[in-house]
């Protein structure tokens, strides 16, 4: 080969190598977390208030997260997971504790989210965005008032379900629906849940974690089970579309600011979250993504700045559940060594046993 | 094949195929101008996504890594799986059975297993994930492709050329360089292109060995449609599949001018 | 001036070239050298990675744990697992048939046109693929979908008065399945059938023998190579597939893809999911070994 191409060639490695994770301090830093949930604006906004850089990678799903994670060597310095994944991370020391020193913003969270079940004392993350995936209908297509997860299993929704492609999800659902708590690890509970949600299966059109609304929104399903953003998204659309905290409960979630122990650029991470928990960046958030926000300064801020967008939120369900629905909502605790079984039973049904 | 023309009903059938082929495409194309951001219904036309897809940093970034490892990719995997081909077709060596079944292997593994246990290798040995990582992967399920279409053209391959060159004084470095290697790059391009198109569309394996600012365009694209399929992303697919479509045009009409 | 060790160094240097020189075997050797070296650190030690990993439990928050014993391959043998393996088959068999159905026809017409078109109808075959494989699907999605462009398009002509209910069907799975492997079956199959020579079916209409029959008794069984080097190029991904069928199929069937990613990323189990990636790996393994027996690997059709 000939020696100009060569080292070309060489020059062209050496640059990507160079490139791979090995820049001067703090920078940069490496931002993963699920796709469209922190504003570009804000992003943009910290580069140009810090002069740092963020690097946004995707992830699909929280065991995505903790998959990579695990597998060590990811790299990355700040990190959304959810509750029962925090709870993991912690029980596996693969999250920082936090200098609260450097998030001064952390005022601004409400009291309510706080000290929460999986991370009490908040040693180690600060809530993002809250949510519960619960019951949406099209009220255009159905007429009557819907108020139990126990109506998907009436016959006129043959073919018309939308369920999220999760089994915490939608068996915890079926476990609430016969009245049990929806992390049971008990075997008879679960082989009635089994069972029950086999009869649902005929009439369940298409299980999607992604974009629930967008079957939704085509007509190809009334009636199902999405979060609480895709809801407000398709309400957007259509007006028709409404969300329901039924009576069996459904899953609230919280997702949290963290640092993996082996971030490379720990103090810009630091940095980042208090800008996010600032009232000015937080609101961004709720412009762009309608999930719940536990930053009331932000909620504030949205009050006196676009009024029209703060009285949508706070009067549709997705965004803002009265506290009577809050009283009704579970949450998802990690099985531990009974995940195999409840793998088995997702399985089990979705190959028609 | 026979100077027959083909029957009436052979080339309503092709129409048809070709149809099948290529509605979707143009689907995506005319999508491409959808107003609704959704994209579920037509609701009118605009060029805005195009807009909002030069602007967009994350697709832009995508699409330099996508090239920057393709380019590497094919480049090693060419290298190296010529050289395989070139030993496998003319030489026996001890191992030679070994040799055959292990460049075949790639071709075989499902892309799930093999992501995997790269996964776990490259964690394993601390190597950092990232477009390292990745252009490693996609080296090592390039190279039996490459291998394949190369020892194809070696089939049929005239030897006696190379023995007149070697009999008129030429060593077998000169020989190759300047008598192997030209008749048989036809085959080396070829394969070259399959190694390339096969790293730019990689998804499976792509997404188990990146790391950080490393997305490549099929993983962002994946993680842009699970919002909705934006018509930024049609836009994307659109300007990716012209430029496409004039890259090769143009290569096909300058080897008709050549010849 | 010039010390020992660099002496002897050019020494051994010169001794092996000599040696490549003269031994064509030691060239063969060093030619694939490469090769084997590259993939033996970046195939072979990974799965080998793997296999160990198979062999392993999952410890209680999903982490690794040391103790070899056989617990995943012993519950691996399960009716319900084995369901799923030959649901898989089944699909990527089906798939296989239905591509070789829609792309034979193809591949003759392609076969048949003068020689010049043959390579920008081949050209054209490819192109659509240079778009990105989500995508594709997504637009199948917009085609099939009930309110999508089939069901609007038979409407308006009056074929149906009420939508066609296609999408999270199989139907819609097999549509998007075909689409996506027709190239890898119309490409080896025309390159088989335009190796047929003239002469052959020249031979045989001197025999009297009428074009069908030219076709089944020729054409047919000299296309085989090309049925199966398509059938390996179709199958073998196919099997590994989950992604067509979730999208097209509404997620609501376990195929072995979806059990491997599953027990990787939700179960966080990778022990069980190693052994289940062993299970498909052998599986196609024999698969090849079996359709190889027959015809070899087709390198030859490539030409």
């Amino acid at each position: 080969m000939n020696t100009y191409r060569f080292l070309s060639l060489l020059v062209l490695v050496a640059l990507l190598l160079g490139g791979c994770g090995g820049q001067a301090k703090s920078e940069e830093v490496n931002l993963y977390a699920w796709s469209e949930y922190v504003p570009q604006t804000l992003l943009d906004s910290f580069t140009e208030q810090t002069g740092i850089k963020v690097n946004y990678d995707a992830y699909s799903s929280n065991e995505e997260l903790l998959a990579k994670l695990q597998a060590g060597a990811s790299g990355y310095d700040l990190i959304i997971p959810s509750d029962y994944i925090v709870d993991i991370m912690i029980n596996q020391g693969m999250l920082l504790e936090l200098d609260f020193n450097a998030i001064p913003n952390f005022q601004n969270i409400g009291d309510a989210f706080k000290d929460l079940e999986f991370d009490p004392g908040n040693k180690y993350t600060v809530p993002y965005q809250w949510g519960t995936s619960c019951l949406v209908v099209d009220t255009e297509q159905v007429t009557r008032p819907i108020t139990r997860w126990a109506d998907l299993w009436d016959p006129e929704f043959a073919g018309k379900i939308v369920l999220l492609d999760d089994e915490r999800e939608v068996m915890g659902m079926v476990l609430a629906v016969l009245g049990y708590d929806n992390n049971s690890i008990d075997p008879a509970q679960l082989e009635e849940a089994r069972a029950k949600l086999l009869e649902l299966m005929p009439s369940v059109r298409l299980f999607d974690s992604d974009s629930p609304k967008t079957a939704l929104l085509a007509g190809e399903v009334w009636i199902g089970q999405t979060w609480n953003g895709e809801a407000a998204i398709a309400h957007g659309e259509n007006p028709a579309i409404d969300y329901i905290i039924p009576e069996e409960g459904c899953n609230m979630w919280y997702d949290n600011l963290a640092i993996p122990t082996d971030a490379p650029h720990a103090d810009a991470a630091l940095t980042l979250i208090d800008f996010i928990l600032s009232p000015e960046a937080s609101v961004l958030i709720t412009e762009e993504f309608p999930y719940s926000n536990p930053n009331t300064a932000a909620l504030e801020l949205l009050s006196t700045e676009n009024s029209d967008m703060y009285d949508a939120y706070m009067g549709f369900t997705a965004t803002n559940p009265s506290p009577q629905d809050m009283e009704r909502l579970y949450m998802i605790h990690d099985l531990g060594d009974a995940t195999a079984m409840w793998d088995r039973i997702w399985t089990e049904v979705k190959s028609g046993e | 094949m026979s100077e027959k023309k083909p029957s009436l009903g052979l080339r309503i059938y092709s129409v048809l195929a070709f149809a099948y082929i290529y509605m979707p495409i143009l689907l995506l194309m005319i999508f491409s101008f959808n107003s609704q951001k959704l994209n579920i219904r037509w609701e009118g036309f605009t060029l805005h996504w195009y807009g909002e897809l030069f602007r967009d940093q994350a697709v832009l970034l995508a699409v330099r890594n996508t090239l920057i490892i393709a380019i590497i990719s094919t480049v090693v995997a060419t290298v190296i799986g010529t050289l395989a081909a070139l030993a496998l077709q003319r030489y026996r060596f001890p191992g030679y059975n070994l040799s055959e079944s292990l460049l075949y292997i790639p071709v075989i593994i499902p892309e799930v297993v093999m992501g995997i246990s790269l996964l776990v290798f490259f964690v394993q040995a601390g190597i950092r994930l990232g477009l390292l990582t990745i252009a490693l992967s996609h080296i090592a399920f390039c190279i039996p492709f490459v291998a394949l279409v190369v020892r194809a053209r070696l089939h049929g391959f005239d030897k006696s050329i190379e023995e007149a060159a070697m009999d008129l004084g030429a060593n077998e470095i000169t020989t190759f360089w300047r008598v192997t290697l030209p008749t048989i790059m036809p085959g080396v391009m070829a394969g070259a292109m399959l190694a390339f198109t096969l790293s730019l569309d990689d998804y499976v394996i792509t997404y188990f060995t990146a790391g950080p600012g490393s997305t490549t365009l099929p993983l962002r694209v994946f993680s842009m449609v699970r919002f909705a399929v934006t018509p930024e992303v049609n836009a994307l697919s659109t300007l990716w599949v012209l430029t496409v479509f004039i890259i090769l045009g143009l290569g096909q009409i300058l080897q008709r001018k050549q010849t | 001036m010039s010390t020992t060790p660099e002496k002897g160094s050019r020494n051994f240097v010169a001794a092996v070239l000599s040696r490549l020189r003269e031994d064509p075997s030691a060239q063969g050797l060093a030619l694939v050298s490469p090769t084997l070296l590259y993939l033996l650190i970046f195939m072979i030690l990974p799965l080998i990675m793997v296999v160990v990993i198979s062999f392993l439990s999952r410890g209680t928050y999903g982490d690794i744990e040391f103790n070899l014993n056989l617990g995943n391959y012993v519950r691996l043998i399960d009716p319900l697992y084995l369901r799923v393996l030959s649901y898989s088959i089944k699909t990527a068999a089906l798939t296989t048939i239905i591509t070789i159905l829609v792309g034979y026809p193809l591949a003759y017409y392609i076969a048949r046109v003068p020689a010049r078109q043959r390579s920008r109808l081949l050209f054209l075959i490819l192109v659509p693929f240079w778009t990105n494989f989500i995508i594709r699907i997504y637009a199948w999605i917009m085609i099939l979908r009930t309110e999508g462009i089939l069901n609007n398009l038979l409407a308006s002509l009056g074929i149906i008065n009420t939508p066609l209910y296609i999408l999270y069907t199989p139907l819609a799975v097999q549509i998007a399945m075909v689409y996506e492997f027709l190239p890898f079956m119309v490409l080896p199959l025309y390159t088989s059938l335009e190796k047929i020579e003239n002469a052959q079916l020249e031979a045989a209409a001197d025999l009297g023998a009428r074009p069908w029959r030219a076709f089944l008794r020729v054409t047919l069984p000299l296309s085989i190579p090309g049925m199966i080097a398509g059938s390996i190029l179709v199958f073998i991904p196919a099997m590994g597939m989950f992604v067509v069928p979730d999208l097209m199929g509404g997620a609501k069937s376990v195929l072995i893809g979806n059990l491997i990613r599953n027990q990787f990323l939700t179960a966080r189990d990778w022990p069980f999911g190693s052994a289940a990636s062993m299970l498909l790996l052998l599986l196609t393994l024999a698969v090849t070994l079996i359709y190889t027996r027959k015809a070899g690997f087709g390198e030859d059709l490539l030409v």
